[in-house]
Parts: structure tokens; sequence; C-alpha cells
């Protein structure tokens, strides 16, 4: 047996072993079940609780971060073998983060060791909640534009401003922010990174409404907050570079949103639709239902394909915008055609019957996938410059 | 998952595309058609790819071939289609080799395998009669007569059909048009009483034929696999052969794409290089996305069917849908960018655009296989 097929092994008999019933149903989660973590987290159950505290001692919330920073230290190829034998149990992650995606990367490439020491092992055990301060009201897809405020006073810095679009900001404890540090050159440059807490005087978060009438995402405004400067994060005014390998591993984040775990298509289509002769009853329904599918399939064997093409921790450059664009778009269509198969049922909005308009709410939020994270016209010219090379791009 | 090419196919991969830009690129294409080559490609092309092993690439080594199975097939084929090679490959190669191999007994394979990995002959498959891709459709009859079966029917698009060796023939020894069951494989030899061949000229300057089968007699020995069990060797056989036509077209359509882009970075108008005109930009940019997605779906293809993955036949369903309408989409957007001269014989993209209507259709276009996969997939 090779070492990867006895780690396997190993992974199974722990799984079965640790991990709760309850938590084993990754197929019905939808958004619901999932543990952020935070310091005012409630855990939804028992389960979910005991679930966290098994996984943060194995170290697997973060399987391929150093254990020194609350990882396991596992190799790319363990971890998709640690993902796989998740899968085989249906098992839900234990802990979904900002922190975990985004933030950690950043930190682990650009931080200084007393950042990863400072800020990794909370992520890892889910006891701080992260936010992402980017976008502003005048710097959505020109987010290089961006201007909120950092000035320097000496032992520490002041930020004024305003963020938009910032996740969960109402229920997260810390920020990582790009401010604007010096305004005197390109707008590329004199950008910094910073993280501060949330609990800090000066700052407020208040939820938008969104289509879905959910809200998720937050204005988050900010009058002289205090900011320690060892809270920067890589070089003062060079912010941008952060930024930019950060934005990678959110797009890589949002382009699985799709997520390979929902029920297929097909079968929710047949449960609206229902079968004749074994075939859906909708013929034109039934084609672009299949188009889709094959889509997703092979959309899922690029993701496969290119994370194994790319070295262990590497991050996919360019190709995470190709993904971003792709997976977006193909989520997309995939609730267009969810409500197009769903007819009546799928148009309710208030109702036990309907979850509450899940189907409905899913479908607005979905919009959103391809605005988030830089549009897909904003991907394209990625694409367009730094992939096929085009001039003026 | 074999997503990741490992270091022999690599060079494989360099091998190949040296061979096929260097003996035969778009250039021998366009001279084989201007002569009216009689077999409509080189055959001292065929005899150097069987040299270089690729004419045996998933025949044995028992009789003379490489053995590497059909992720190599793909690489292979791709670069074929980068190039625009003719060669008997697909026909020959992949289509009879795999049906000699999968059913053909010791003496069928001694015949005919060494013979086709030594770059030899050219074996046909006639299996398609109508004006679309339909095997279960097969009418045309076999009936027993003696110790031996007398056909009568009429094939079309046989590729290579025109200078086939020997020809492998579906026919119905029972059952009704539609039925998957009572059809059987026959090993015809074309110069046959009652085989009337008809050289078919395709758009893409390739050749396949019609045949015409005329109370043609053959005897028991060239029963090919079981009586009636014809199906299920023409599904391994037609697995094979969707995903190697879907990595030509993953090469064709790639190339299409690659040499339109060097095209509007060249290109002046408005005082500008058009590639900057964002139309065209985010055009490309969606191109390059659905190549690679493409990609994808070869590469899993053809590792599944190496592996012997039980899913292997819907995946060879979904990857020949996928890949007919991406590299359409590639030929489309290719002629489109390209402007006047893309309407030019001059320029290779009205060639890629041709093979490519060709190869999408072959056994299957995008709306049979999404069929196909929806029924695989119980819907």
């Amino acid at each position: 047996m090779s070492d990867l097929e006895s780690f396997a092994l190993n992974c199974r008999e722990w799984f079965e072993e640790n991990c709760p019933a309850e938590m084993r149903d990754a197929d019905a989660a939808g958004t619901g079940n999932y543990c952020w973590g935070g310091r005012n987290w409630v855990f939804e159950s028992d389960a979910q609780k005991t679930w966290l505290e098994r996984m943060i001692a194995k170290g697997w919330t973060v399987p391929t971060w150093p254990k020194a920073y609350g990882g396991a230290g596992l190799s790319r190829e363990q971890a998709i073998v640690l993902k796989k034998e998740m899968k085989r149990i249906n098992a839900l992650s234990p802990l979904e983060s900002f922190g975990i995606w985004m933030l950690g990367p950043a930190l682990l490439k650009f931080g200084t060791e007393e950042q990863k020491l400072e800020h990794l092992p909370p992520i890892a055990r889910g006891e701080i909640r992260w936010c992402q301060g980017y976008s502003e009201p005048s710097a959505g897809s020109d987010l290089a534009s961006l201007a909120t405020k950092c000035e320097d006073k000496g032992d520490h810095f002041i930020v004024n401003g305003q963020k938009v679009w910032t996740s969960y900001a109402d229920q997260s404890d810390w920020i990582f922010c790009l401010v604007r540090t010096d305004n005197t050159g390109k707008k590329h440059h004199g950008i910094s990174f910073v993280l501060f807490d949330m609990a800090s005087k000066g700052v407020e978060a208040r939820p938008i409404k969104l289509i879905s009438g959910r809200s998720p995402f937050c204005e988050t405004f900010f009058e002289d907050v205090r900011v320690e400067k060892h809270n920067l994060v890589g070089t003062r005014d060079k912010g941008w570079d952060v930024a930019k390998y950060l934005l990678t591993h959110e797009r890589e984040m949002i382009s699985g949103l799709g997520g390979a775990d929902q029920r297929p298509l097909h079968e929710i289509a047949a449960g609206s639709l229902g079968l004749e002769d074994n075939k859906l009853a909708d013929p034109m329904l039934r084609a672009k239902i299949s188009e889709l599918e094959i889509d997703d399939w092979a959309f899922g064997m690029t993701i496969a394909r290119k994370l194994a093409e790319a070295k262990a921790g590497a991050s996919l450059g360019a190709d995470s915008s190709m993904l971003k664009y792709y997976g977006t778009e193909l989520n997309k269509r995939k609730h267009e055609l969810i409500m197009d198969a769903s007819g009546h049922e799928g148009l309710e909005w208030e109702s036990e019957r309907s979850s509450d308009g899940a189907a409905a709410r899913g479908w607005l939020r979905t919009k959103g996938n391809s605005i988030e994270g830089g549009t897909s016209e904003i991907q394209l010219n990625i694409i367009s410059k730094h992939i096929l090379k085009l001039p003026g791009a | 998952m074999g997503l990741v090419l490992n270091e022999d196919e690599v060079m494989l991969v360099e091998t190949a595309q040296g061979f096929f830009a260097d003996k035969a690129p778009s250039s021998a294409l366009r001279k084989l058609r201007d002569e009216r080559s009689e077999g409509g490609f080189d055959h001292a092309l065929w005899q150097e790819m069987a040299d270089m092993g690729f004419a045996g690439v998933v025949i044995d080594e028992a009789h003379g071939g490489v053995d590497m199975g059909f992720v190599a097939a793909g690489l292979i084929a791709e670069q074929m289609g980068r190039n625009l090679s003719a060669s008997p490959f697909l026909s020959t190669a992949i289509l009879a080799a795999t049906a000699l191999r999968e059913a053909g007994t010791d003496e069928q394979k001694e015949n005919w395998l060494t013979k086709i990995a030594g770059g030899q002959v050219v074996v046909s498959l006639a299996l398609d009669e109508g004006a679309k891709h339909n095997p279960q459709g097969t009418a045309t009859r076999a009936e027993k007569s003696g110790n031996g079966f007398v056909l009568n029917g009429a094939k079309a698009m046989v590729v290579d059909g025109h200078v086939a060796d020997a020809l492998i023939v579906a026919a119905r020894t029972s059952g009704e048009p539609g039925e998957p069951q009572g059809i059987s494989l026959f090993i015809v030899d074309p110069k046959s009483k009652g085989v009337e061949i008809e050289r078919t000229i395709m758009v893409d300057s390739r050749n396949a034929a019609r045949i015409g089968l005329g109370d043609v007699q053959v005897s028991g020995d060239a029963l090919l696999g079981t009586l009636g069990g014809g199906m299920e060797t023409l599904s391994a056989v037609l697995n094979a052969g969707r995903a190697v036509v879907s990595a030509e077209l993953l090469g064709a359509g790639d190339q299409a794409f690659s040499s339109t882009v060097d095209y509007i970075r060249e290109r002046k108008q408005f005082g500008k290089i058009i590639g900057e005109f964002q139309a065209l930009q985010h055009r490309s940019a969606h191109l390059y996305s659905e190549l690679e997605i493409a990609r994808s779906a070869v590469l899993a293809s053809l590792t599944a069917l190496d592996a012997k993955d039980s899913k292997a036949a819907l995946y060879c369903a979904m990857t020949k849908a996928k890949l007919g309408s991406v590299a359409k989409l590639a030929s489309q957007e290719g002629v489109q960018m390209h402007g006047g001269v893309g309407m030019t014989d001059e320029y290779d993209i009205g060639l890629y655009m041709k093979r490519i209507r060709v190869l999408q259709e072959l056994l299957g276009d995008a709306h049979y296989h999404m069929n196909q996969s929806a029924k695989a997939s119980g819907y």
C-alpha cells in the first residue's frame, strides 16, 4: 500500500469514528448548518461544536497549513485525499471562513512571523471571524481607485472612509482592509493592506438588503479608527500586490460555489416536470439541462486539473480569472434552469413548502456571483491581458 | 486522476507536435487537395506514422503495436487536428484496431492487427447509413447462407472507405432497425462481388465512401465477435472513436483559436491594432475559457478509457458533445475575427472550419450526445 493509500485509510477510519451523524448531510445543508465561528458564534447543535473541536485538534480545518499555525502540514495530494474521504461520508465542512480562504493564504505569503503566529492559529480554530474591506462606493470594478484614507500618526495609523459589499461585516471580529497611504502617484501605488479589530472605536457596519431579501453584505464606515503599525501586512504603499494575490484566492473560492455537492439539476427538474418514457417531460428544457450538466462536469474536471497542475500551495495566477468567470456564469445558468424547471413552485417567496423561497432566493443570490470578486467583464479583461497578451488590455 | 500529463506523455506531445508540423502541415493537405490525390492521404506519411508507433498506439506488443493506450492516442490525434494532417489514423488505428482487439479471434488479430500496426493496410468501419449517426438504426441485413452470410444494404460516411483493404461492416442478423440487439460485425473484402464503392470527397478535402452491398457473400469466419452481439463491440469502438475525435477537435479548435489571436495582435484598423478592441478581447477570452474546459473533458475521457472506468461511455459522450460545440465556436469566431481574409482560400482558418464541421458530425454531433448523456443519466 502506498503512503497515500494508507493515509486515506487512516482518514476513513477517523471520520467514521469522529464525524457526528448530524454532520453527514452536506447534500441537504444548503446554506444552513454551516459553522462560521468567531467571538459571537452560537453553535447550532452539540454535533456542530464537537465536529469543529475534533477537526481543530487534527489540524484539519486548514490541512495544508504548517502545524505551527494550526494546520496539519499536509501535502496538496494528502489534502485532496482528505477532502475525498470527507465527501465519501457526505461530511460537512467543519468551518466556513474568509480567514481560511482568503486572508490565510495572503498572510502565509506576505505576513511576518509575528503576524502569522498572532492571526493564523485563531483562524484555524474558528475563534476570530474575518471580513474583507475591498470595494468602495466609487471603487468597484476599478478597485485600485480606492480612497479610504490611512494617515501615519507616528506610532499608529488613523483610518477614515467607507467600504461597501463587506461580507458579514456585522458579524465579523476583524477586517483585512485596503487603504490609501499615498495618493501622489499612480493609483496602484500607495495602497496598503492593514488589519484591525471591528470592535475598534469608529467602526460601524450597516447591512444592505439585497434582491434576495437577505443581507450577507454591509456598508462599513470608518471614522478616525486607530490601527496599530504592526498590523500592516507587506510593504507600505505596495498593498496592491497583496490584494491581487488574495483576489486570486477569492476567485478560486467563488468559482467553486456552484458546488458539486448540490443535487443534480436533472433530479430537481424530474421532481417538478416528471418523466415520460424515462425522459424529462419538456424536451427543450431537457436539452438545455443536458448541455448544462455536461459543462458542469467538464468544469469540475478543469478545477481538478488546474489544482493538480499548480505546485502545492501555488496560486493559479490569471487562470483563477478563467475559473471565476466560467464557474459563476455556469452557476447563473444553472439557477436560471432550476427556476425554469420549478415553474410556479419556484416563485413562492414565503412559505414552509418552499423553505421560505429557497429556490427564488438562491437564484437571485447567484446574480452577484459574476459581480463580486471582480465582474465577469473584469475577468475577461485579465485573461485578455495576462494570458492572451492582447494589446491595450 | 490522470488530468496532468506525465513525463512520457509530455515527450510524446513534443514528438508528435514536431512530426506533424514537419511532415503533414496544412500545406500538405492543400497539396493532396489540389493534386486530387487518389488516396486522399500520403502513403509514405502513413508508413512513417507506423514506424513511429502511432499506427499501433492501441495495439498490443504481441501484434506489433506499442500499446500506449488512449491518452497517448488522443495526444497524437490532437496534433493531427492542430496541423490538419490527413491519414487513416482514425479509421484504421483507432476504430478498426479497437474492434479487432475487442472482438477478434486469434486468427483475425494475427491477420489484421499486425498489418495495421505496420502501416500496411487501411481498414474502415462501415457503420452509418443515413444522414445522421445512428448505430442502432442499422438496417443492412446479413442472412445466413450455407456456412457464411449474404449481406445487403447501403453504408455512408465510411471514412477512408474508398481505399480500404478491408471493411468492418455492421449488419443485422436479427431484430429491426432501432433495436440494439441483433447487429453483427463482418470483415468484408471490398473487392468482393456485389460491393460498390463511391468515393465521396468531403468539404474538408478528406475522403469517405458510400458503399453498396448487393448480395455480398462472406464466409462464416468473416464474423467479428459474437452473432447479434455487435453492439457491445461497437460501444467500445465508438467510445474510443469519440474520445479520439474529440482530441482531434481540441487540436483543430485550439489552433484555429491561437492563429486568430495571432492575427488580431497584428491587424490594424482605425490606426489601432484590432486586438485592442474589447469587443474582440472578451470573445477571445471567452473562447480561451471554453477551450480550457474542453481540454479537461478530453483528458478525463481518455483517462477513463484507459482505466476502464464504468463511466467512460458517459464521459466520452459528454466530451464529444462539448468538443463539437467548442471547436465549432472557435472556427466560427476565427473566420469572423479574420474578417475578409477569413473568407479566402489562402488563409488556413477556413480549412479549420471545414475540418471541424466534419469532425463534429463524425460518430455523433453535439445534439446526439446531449441526448445520449441525458439518457445515460436517467432523464
